[in-house]
Formats: C-alpha cells, sequence, structure tokens
C-alpha cells in the first residue's frame, strides 16, 4: 500500500500513530512491509491457506462476534441436504457438470427457500445462469439454527471446509512460520467485538490470480466472523489501480454491464418483461430493479422509449459470448475482430503476452489510441522489437492507426470515484497543449458525426444511434459542459424537471431519467454536489460535506451494523449509526444505509417481499436476504466457499485437494499462448511475482516519459534473495535473462534480503520479484515482464493471473528475444516427465474455456 | 523568526514525492538515469539539481518496537541543513550567500561567480556546483514559497509528514516529545540529530534537522560535522605559532653563531 498508494498509506500511518498494529502480507518485504510491526513474507498464490487458517483458528478457538454473526449474517442459515463439499468431493463442490465445466449452484440453496437466492439481487453471476431462474421468492421461509449446531448450517459447514487449513497446513503451503501465524491471528481477533475493528486493505494483486474472487471472499468472511462489517474502522478497502478505475465499474468499461451494475442485454432473455422479471429480486433493494433499468433508457433514448415499445430494450446491443479483455485480443489475433479503441490505456506493456496482443492488433482495420506520449502501443507497427528486427515486418503490418493527444486531468474537469465510491470534482487547471482534447469532447463528437452520418439511415439497425440524446451545452467552445454530463447521470423528473435527490425517487413508469440509478443524488437539488470541498476542521470526521458518495451520500456501506440488533451502538467507541427511538428512525454521524424508519424490532411476515421482506435486523440490505454472506449460494461461479487451488503455474502439488488448479479457471489453449507443466516443470523451477513501483504508474504511459520520475527508476530489475543469486550465479547490479514459455526478458538484477526463500512441503523455493513497468519506448526503457506471461484467468471476473507464474532465471543478457507468439520455443533441452502432473481430476476435465475455433495454429 | 525542518525518518515511507516536488516547483533537471543498485535510490546524493533526496538502508539489524525480525529498511529525506552556522554562508567571497528573513541559508544565483568556496566549507557535502553554469546551487527552502506564506513544496507534498515544516522553536519541542514516544514504544534507537548547538557545536545546531534510529553514517551523514570557519581561530593561531616559532628560529639562526 505505500508501494502504490503512499498518499492513501498516509491513513494508515495515521492509526499507526494511534496506537493500531499494523500486518502486512506479502511475497516481497517492500516499502509497507517497512513501516509495518509484523511483516509475513509468503508464497504467491497461497493466500487462501493463509486466510483460510485465520477463519479456521477463530471457529475453533469460539473467536466469532457471536452476536454479530448470528442476526447479520447468514451463519444460521440451514443449507440443502444436496450440498456436498469439497472434503467429501475431492476438491469440487457439488453440481459439478464435467461435460459442461461449471457448476450449476441449485444445491448450494438454503433449505426453506425452494429457488436459488440471487446474489446482488440479479441473476447475471447465478451458476449456471443459463438455465432461468425466478430469483428466490419466500426468503423468509429460509430455515435458520442461530444455537448453530445444525450440523447443515452454514457455522457448521464452515467448520468442516476449514477444519485442514490448520496452522501447520499454513507453515507448510505458505511458508508462514506457525507461530508467526498464530500471532497475526491472534492480533486480528483481539482486535475485534464492540470495542474494536479492524480493516484489511488489499491492492490489485490480490484480483490478479485464478482464484482471485475466493481470495476476497475469504477476507470477507473473516471480516464478517469478526464483526467488522459496517462498522468504524472496519471493512475491506480495494485499493485500485488507477483514479476512478471504481468509476469505471460503476458507469462500467465491463462488457456485460450497464451503468450501475445492471445486466447487459443477452440473447437468453426473451423481451423486456423477461429481462426485468430475471433480474427484479424478490427484496431488498434491487426489487426496484425495473425503476433504475427504465429510467436509464430514458436518459439514453428520452421520448423514444416508452412503455408500448418495451423502452426500446431491443436497441441494446446483446452480448453472445465472453468480451472481455484476453478473449477479445484472442479473437483479434483470429482475424475477429475489426477495430479497435484505446484510450490511456497501453495494453502492448500492460496487458499479458504483450506480443500476442501485438499480434492480435497486427491484424485489425483500423486502431485509434488516445493518449499523452505515442505510446508502444501506439507505435508497435513501426517499432516493436520483433518489427525492428525484421522478424514481422513493418510493410504486412495493414492496421491504420489514428493517434489522438489526450488532455491531462489537470486539464479537463469533471469527476473521479474513488474505491470508498467518493466523487470528488476536478477542475480544469490549465487548457491542454496544441491538439489534446479531453475524452469527453473526443466521444461527444464522435458521436456527433455518427449520427449525422446515420441521420438520413432508414434501416431499424440504426434507430438507436438517431435517437440517442445527445445535446450538450458547451462549457468552452467546442468542449462539452462535463457538468451537465454529470446532472444527466443524477437524473430528473420528466413531469417537472427537478433534480433526483435520491435513487428511491426513481420511477419504473418511465417519468423519470437517471443514466446510473446509484449515482442519483450527486448533483440533488442541481447542485453539484461532487465539487463540495468543506474542510474537515468545519465538521464531524466522517465529512458528509467533503464531495459526495453513492449511493444517498453514505459514507459507509451497511452501517446499520454499526449499532447492535436493539439498534443501540456496541459500544460508545465505535458508535456510528443507531436507532433513534424518540424520532422513531435511524440517525449517527453518517446517512444511515437503511430504511429509514424500520425499528430494530420489525420482522417481516412470511412471504413478505420487496423492502417488506428485511428484517429489523437485516443490515447487507443489497443481498435478497439481508444478511452477509459467509456462505455465498450464489453469485460466484467457483464455488459458495474458497478452497484453495494452486496457481496454474506452481512450483508444489496441492496439499489440499486431489484437484490441482481452479477447475473454474479460464484458460486458452494455443500455441502461442503455451503454459508449463502444472507443478515441479523442471525447466521453470522458481516462481516469479509481478508488481508496481511507487515510481511509475502502470505500463508507464504516464511516467516513463517524465524525466523526473524516469530518473528514480531508470531500469528493468528484478528482485532476488542472496540465496537464488548464489544458486544461480547472478551478481547485484549485473544482468540477468528471466524466460517462460511465452518469451523472455532482461534486467538488471537487485540481490537484497527483502526477497526470501521460503520453505514450502518441505522443499526450498524461491520467488523472482519483477515490476513490470518498461518497454522500448519512452525516456527510460527496458523490456516488459508481462511478456513473460500467459492468459489464464479467474473465471468470475476475468482478470488475468499475472501474480504467480513460474520461470526460469540465468545471468547475463539474451541475444536477441525468444517469443512463442512467433514460434520461439524454448527448446527441449530439459527432458519433461511424461505423463506429467495434471491440472485436474480425471475425468473431471473442466471446459470453461477459451480453445479456438478455425485456428491453424490450435494444439 | 526562524524557520525550519524536521524530518521524521520514522515516518518516511520513501515515496520521493519530496524529491518530485522539489524538482517541479523549482524547475530543475533530471540528473541522468543512472540504475545505481542502492537499494531503491538512484538519484544517490544531493547535488546541483537533487535538493531533496531519498536515503534508502537496508540493514540486517531489527527495528525496535516491532517484530519484523532480523531486518529493517530505513528511509530517509535528505535536504541541505541551513546550519545555525553556516560553512558556506561563511566561506562565500561575494556575499552570495545570505541568511534570510527566515533564518535560512540561501544562494543568490544573479550574485554567486561560481568560484566553489562553499563547496569545499559544506560539512555535509549539500553544496555542488551545476556543470552548464559553474553556479554553486543547494535547497532554498523555498525561500520563493516563504515569501509567499506557503509551505515548501517537499513538505507540502509529504503525505505522512516525515517532513514538517515550520517555527523552529516549535519544532524542536514536537521532535523531542516525538522522541519520547517513540521510546517508550520501544523504539529505543530514536534520537535527534542537529536538533541544537547543544546536540551539535560544530555547526550551532541544523535548522533543518533529523530524528534517526541508526548511527549517522548509516544515513551518510557525518557524526561530528564541524564547519570548517569555526576551526579558523585556531588555524590562524596554529598558524601564527608556526610563523613566530619560524621567526624565532630564523633570528635564532643568525643570532646564534
Amino acid at each position: 500500500m505505500a508501494e502504490c498508494h503512499p498518499v492513501g498509506f498516509q491513513w494508515v500511518m495515521e492509526a499507526k500513530a494511534r496506537g493500531a498494529t499494523i500486518i502486512h502480507v506479502d511475497p516481497r518485504f517492500t516499502r509497507t512491509s517497512a513501516m509495518a510491526d509484523i511483516h509475513a513474507p509468503i508464497r504467491a498464490g497461497s493466500d487462501i491457506v493463509f486466510l483460510g487458517g485465520i477463519v479456521r483458528y477463530i471457529l475453533e478457538n469460539d473467536k466469532a462476534f457471536k452476536e454479530y454473526i448470528i442476526p447479520y449474517t447468514n451463519a444460521a442459515n440451514i443449507i440443502n441436504k444436496e450440498f456436498k463439499d469439497t472434503e467429501e468431493l475431492a476438491g469440487f463442490f457439488s453440481g459439478w457438470d464435467p461435460v459442461k465445466g461449471e457448476y450449476d449452484g441449485a444445491s448450494w440453496g438454503y433449505e426453506g427457500v425452494e429457488e436459488t437466492i440471487p446474489a446482488g439481487g440479479h441473476q447475471e453471476a447465478v451458476p449456471g445462469g443459463s438455465t432461468p431462474h425466478v430469483p428466490g421468492k419466500a426468503v423468509t421461509s429460509a430455515r435458520r439454527d442461530e444455537t448453530l449446531q445444525h450440523p447443515r448450517c452454514v457455522y457448521q459447514i464452515m467448520r468442516r471446509h476449514f477444519a485442514r487449513y490448520t496452522p501447520a497446513m499454513v507453515a507448510d503451503v505458505c511458508g508462514v512460520p506457525e507461530e508467526l501465524f498464530l500471532r497475526i491471528a491472534e492480533a486480528l481477533c483481539k482486535n475485534s467485538g464492540r470495542d474494536r475493528t479492524g480493516a484489511f486493505c488489499y491492492a490489485v494483486g490480490w484480483t490478479h490470480h485464478t482464484v482471485a474472487v475466493q481470495y476476497i471472499r475469504t477476507a470477507a468472511i473473516i471480516q464478517l466472523l469478526l464483526g467488522n462489517m459496517g462498522r468504524p474502522g472496519g471493512g475491506i478497502m480495494a485499493l485500485r489501480g488507477h483514479a476512478s478505475i471504481q468509476g469505471s465499474t460503476d458507469i462500467p468499461t465491463l462488457f456485460n454491464l450497464l451503468p450501475g451494475y445492471i445486466p447487459m442485454r443477452h440473447p437468453k432473455y426473451n423481451g423486456v418483461d423477461d429481462y426485468l422479471k430475471s433480474n427484479t429480486a424478490s427484496a431488498g433493494i434491487w426489487s426496484a430493479f425495473p425503476a433504475y433499468f427504465i429510467s436509464l433508457m430514458k436518459a439514453w433514448f428520452g421520448d423514444a422509449a416508452t412503455k408500448e415499445n418495451g423502452w426500446r430494450f431491443n436497441w441494446l446491443p446483446a452480448i453472445t459470448g465472453d468480451h472481455s479483455h484476453m478473449a477479445t485480443v484472442a479473437d483479434m489475433v483470429d482475424g475477429k475482430v475489426k477495430g479497435y479503441l484505446v484510450m490511456g490505456e497501453n495494453p502492448v506493456v500492460g496487458s499479458m503476452n504483450g506480443t500476442l496482443q501485438r499480434k492480435g492488433m497486427a491484424k485489425l482495420d483500423w486502431m485509434v489510441v488516445r493518449d499523452f506520449a505515442l505510446t508502444e502501443t501506439a507505435d508497435f507497427w513501426r517499432t516493436a522489437p520483433e518489427v525492428v528486427s525484421g522478424e514481422v515486418p513493418s510493410g504486412q503490418i495493414g492496421t491504420e492507426v489514428f493517434f489522438f493527444p489526450a488532455a491531462a486531468h489537470t486539464e479537463k474537469e469533471g469527476t473521479f470515484t474513488n474505491t470508498q465510491r467518493l466523487l470528488q470534482w476536478h477542475h480544469k487547471a490549465v487548457e491542454p497543449p496544441g491538439a489534446a482534447r479531453s475524452e469527453l469532447e473526443f466521444t461527444w463528437k464522435l458521436g456527433k458525426r455518427l449520427k449525422a452520418l446515420y441521420a438520413a439511415s432508414r434501416d431499424s439497425k440504426d434507430d438507436a444511434l438517431r435517437a440517442l440524446t445527445w445535446e450538450y451545452p458547451e462549457s468552452s467552445p467546442g468542449e462539452p459542459d462535463a457538468a451537465a454530463v454529470l446532472r444527466e447521470i443524477n437524473g430528473q423528473g420528466l413531469l417537472d424537471g427537478r433534480y433526483i435527490n435520491a435513487y428511491t425517487e426513481l420511477k419504473d413508469d418511465g417519468t423519470t431519467a437517471c443514466g446510473c440509478w446509484i449515482y442519483a443524488g450527486c448533483t440533488a437539488g442541481g447542485v453539484n454536489q461532487t465539487a463540495r470541498r468543506k474542510p474537515a476542521r468545519e465538521q464531524s470526521y466522517v465529512a458528509p460535506e467533503w464531495g459526495w458518495a453513492w449511493p444517498n451520500n453514505r459514507r459507509m456501506l451497511y452501517n446499520r451494523a454499526s449499532a447492535d440488533p436493539a439498534g443501540n451502538p456496541w459500544s460508545e467507541r465505535k458508535r456510528y449509526v443507531w436507532w433513534d427511538a424518540a424520532l422513531g428512525k435511524w440517525t449517527g454521524v453518517d446517512v444511515p444505509d437503511f430504511i429509514a424508519d424500520r425499528a430494530p424490532t420489525y420482522r417481516p411476515v412470511p412471504g413478505a417481499t420487496g423492502l417488506d421482506a428485511i428484517s429489523g435486523t437485516d443490515p447487507f440490505i443489497m443481498q435478497t436476504d439481508g444478511k452477509g454472506w459467509l456462505f455465498a449460494p450464489s453469485g460466484i461461479v467457483d464455488g459458495p466457499l474458497p478452497a484453495h487451488y494452486e496457481p496454474q503455474e506452481s512450483v508444489v502439488e496441492n496439499a489440499l485437494y486431489p484437484q490441482q488448479c481452479n477447475p473454474m479457471r479460464m484458460e486458452w489453449h494455443r500455441r502461442d499462448n503455451p503454459y508449463h507443466l502444472a507443478y515441479r516443470d523442471p525447466r521453470y523451477p522458481f516462481l516469479i511475482t509481478t508488481y508496481r513501483l511507487t515510481e511509475h504508474h502502470t505500463a508507464g504511459g504516464m511516467s516513463r516519459w517524465l524525466s523526473w520520475l524516469g530518473e528514480l527508476m531508470p531500469e528493468m530489475f528484478c528482485e532476488i534473495s542472496p540465496e537464488l543469486a548464489a544458486e544461480r550465479g547472478l551478481e547485484h547490479t549485473g544482468w540477468a535473462t528471466v524466460s517462460t514459455a511465452r518469451g523472455e526478458v532482461q534486467c538488471r538484477v537487485v540481490v537484497t534480503q527483502r526477497m526470501r526463500p521460503l520453505r514450502i512441503r518441505g522443499k526450498m523455493v524461491h520467488q523472482i520479484g519483477m515490476p513490470y513497468h518498461w518497454s522500448w519506448i519512452g525516456r527510460v526503457r527496458g523490456d516488459a515482464a508481462n511478456d513473460l506471461i500467459g492468459f489464464v484467468a479467474d473465471p468470475n471476473v476475468h482478470i488475468q493471473e499475472s501474480k504467480v507464474l513460474t520461470g526460469n532465471i540465468v545471468p547475463g543478457r539474451r541475444a536477441t528475444a525468444r517469443r512463442a507468439t512467433l514460434g520461439g520455443s524454448p527448446g527441449n533441452a530439459i527432458e519433461l516427465p511424461e505423463p506429467g502432473p495434471l491440472r485436474n481430476l480425471p475425468g473431471m476435465v473442466p471446459f470453461k474455456r477459451q480453445p479456438l475455433q478455425n485456428d491453424p495454429e490450435k494444439e | 523568526m526562524p524557520q525550519g525542518f524536521f524530518t521524521d525518518t520514522t515516518l518516511c515511507i520513501g515515496c520521493k514525492a519530496c524529491e518530485v516536488a522539489c524538482k517541479q516547483w523549482n524547475q530543475l533537471p533530471d540528473d541522468g538515469f543512472d540504475f545505481t543498485g542502492f537499494s531503491y535510490d538512484n538519484t544517490a546524493q544531493l547535488g546541483a539539481s537533487t535538493w531533496r533526496h531519498v536515503a534508502f538502508v537496508e540493514r540486517p539489524v531489527p527495528l525496535g518496537g516491532t517484530q519484523l525480525g532480523n531486518f529493517s529498511w530505513l528511509m530517509m529525506s535528505d535536504v541541505c541543513k541551513h546550519c545555525a552556522r553556516a560553512g558556506c554562508l561563511e566561506a562565500c567571497p561575494t556575499g552570495a550567500i545570505v541568511r534570510t528573513e527566515f533564518g535560512t541559508v540561501y544562494i543568490q544565483p544573479e550574485i554567486c561567480n561560481g568560484c566553489g568556496y562553499c563547496i569545499s566549507a559544506c560539512p555535509f557535502g549539500v553544496v555542488d556546483r551545476r556543470e552548464d553554469d559553474g553556479r554553486a546551487w543547494k535547497c532554498t527552502l523555498c525561500y520563493d514559497r516563504l515569501k509567499a506564506d506557503m509551505t515548501p513544496a517537499c513538505a507540502k507534498a509529504c503525505p505522512t509528514a516525515s517532513i514538517q515544516y515550520g517555527d523552529l522553536v516549535q519544532l524542536r519541542v514536537k521532535a523531542k516529545e516525538r522522541v519520547v514516544e517513540l521510546q517508550s514504544r520501544g523504539l529505543a534507537e530514536a534520537y535527534l540529530y542537529g536538533v541544537d548547538a547543544e546536540n551539535q557545536p560544530g555547526t550551532g545546531g541544523l535548522n533543518a534537522f533529523f530524528l534517526l534510529v541508526d548511527k549517522p553514517e548509516a544515513y551518510n551523514l557525518p557524526p561530528d560535522p564541524v564547519v570548517p570557519t569555526k576551526l579558523m581561530k585556531r588555524s590562524w593561531l596554529t598558524m601564527a605559532g608556526a610563523a613566530l616559532g619560524l621567526g624565532v628560529l630564523a633570528v635564532s639562526a643568525v643570532v646564534a653563531p
């Protein structure tokens, strides 16, 4: 966190000054470790064992905050008889379909509720989502055992599931000594309860694994068990990778979502009624789904969207498959993609298997890049290493590349949404230089030109474009007013023209328009609430008048949990939101994240629906049942509980289950994306982990062109332990070549005690640390670490596994770079075991994969 | 009222925001793109165009009050010390180096003739001559910002308050309290470097002083810096004594036979 989020880290330092214990778990000793009280070096890719060990410690030592978990979580819920755990099925949960290679989560449900309880209200992520489920009705009939003794209650299922995640297992698999692990587990438990809370912070390293979502799930389980959710000083902080990445998921750049986490149209929906019915939850906040969706359609299509024409649902493009980043790049390579818009991104350096990325781009008809400098992505056709070396002659690349200079954030106005859902307005400080312009201007003018182009079209496929509302005032000549766009996002009543003040005002009859329901209220009263800058000293510590947080300016989600079931603060020290019996409503230092006048004593009548189904002690109102989910009956495609699977490329066999890797992981089996053996590959004996440094920004587009930053970290390097240096004859500041089956990179060597070999399952394991900022252009240059990494991904969010892989390291520079995409093979000097170790159990072959049809290079 | 810096190295996270903010405000050029291998430090030292410099010290030694084992990584943002008795100022023959109304030591670039006397007169090796224009340069303690009642760029940019700017008298009180606090938390090694004349007689105390947790040499600081001009009286007396002695010898050589 100190490495990648130094400004955010000031709050950790402030907590430390107030006596907080800082625990850092990371393969490397980083700038964060230097500030911590405890540092645990861990083997990259083993986090579920570590976190699962803490879960077991909490359960077996009776450290859970029982008064919290019994009413507020699903610990007491009884799960269907048909449910089978990984303990019973060799590493699989019940519902595995070996033909489809995916789970049907029907057996994971609550006893007493016939249908699947949808996560977050809609069924986008329900396992086996292709079969239509009616979102769980009658959640009120779920059976619970509040003594937590029923063998099929979640609490007991978890005890059995995590029984083998012992301190000894943690030591063996993660390399964290038992004594150190126990010290951490004790520190966490001691710091929870009525009077104390603890927080987890993670950066995107956690999301870059084939089991990424389950890492975060395990942390969520710990935080729920310890009563650290919805309470001040608690929670899980996702430290996002860039400014406003939160904003780009809220108003998404994701292929399967519309603004406000509304699912995209899909061919499985038989018209708008089916879509609305399928996504409207029976209870909780998502029960008003039609109001959110219809208001979005009214914002986009205005008068053209009416009840009679189905709100123009059929104008939305329907997704037909996986259109995530790596899937799209693979499609490019196979000639299925014609054009590519790249805005403020440098995928040639920042994405996995950079040469495969370039191979795909070389097959496009056109590509548009908008950035501050002529990045490697913009210039690949002219200066990529394989072009310079003549392996891929520039003349054979037919892609027409358009480069547009982009305005920096100081040269345009708009909002950033940070990880706490806080929208902060930034003003334009200076005019952008030369022809540089904002993305807003580019997109607006592109839209205007497209509309003009199709204005006379009578083709029905162009109707959506012609009807799209696209009128914005200009804040300066030629520049659309960003504040007007924000007001459109906020929404308006169409009958009276008043600005929407809260999402609860949205209607499902077409009388409100709102560009993103969760942002409703950000310009309440016509005032740009995100531009508020009231200093901390003039308001409470929660600072509700600094910027604006979604939803409804709530600074902490689920904050009803900061009060006990009766509605009183758990303790004076942790007072935040509480029930005011005299006034008959919730109050506190923050906007209560609960139904304002719902008394703690309220209990729904059996069969209640909508918000009526939320009891006075159900703080997690986004969930259909209002409970924190220790066990996820739906919403996660690779299992209701986290289970440890080894990374795609590992150094050891899975110690916990016969199944080696996440059976649901996404693979791309093709010659230009080769994988190593599942473990103990004699060619690639070491673990590699990649990361960022404080001095540079991701793929370098914002830092490598700047001399003040470039001089601070001028060259590509790797970090290794003195032990590995001795073993491989590597010298400090000398050169090394690191290789995988995908390719090889050269870098300078930093030998440091900050890297430590770990004893894993009786074997000494070395980890190589590699920052990934450099490439072949810019003020400071070097090889790109991501060229080493293959395409393999998590099944829930389709994010690559870039934080752990195997590789080799030898002293000296490379002669020329070998690239698997160009047919470069590492050779077979070392004989491989036959048959190799298995990633999957025989007969349980997973096929949630991306094999490419008609691919001449397909293996 | 003298102003200064208190740099608390226990709060430094090594982000180098101070280095960059300093370069940006003062529009200083880069120092070259050299990979040094000195831990995460690639600018290596203070110089004509690096007026804040973050040192990184990796040591196989535990840090008091933590459970980090037998290893610690110290970071320290170094800067011109603005000595109470400044060797550079006293050595400057042109009057280019002055003590400002803020008690800081400032080189007036329009007067500096590049003689370089100040460079050898600095016991910390802070002052440096720029190759391209020949003049001597160092931290101005953002004299221009102070005149406009603004915080120096480095202190403003520091996210963790490792660099604190303010009234020197108050900073000293704060720093001494901080040492007591850290020691009570088990960091017995914490001490102040150059906090006042008593602490560092050779410089008369530093207007930019530090809280350290290892001996000064670990951070590339002199353990007992002495401003050369402080030795001037003794030098002159020695020289006078020697001259006198020589004179006596010469006279006696003539007289004796």
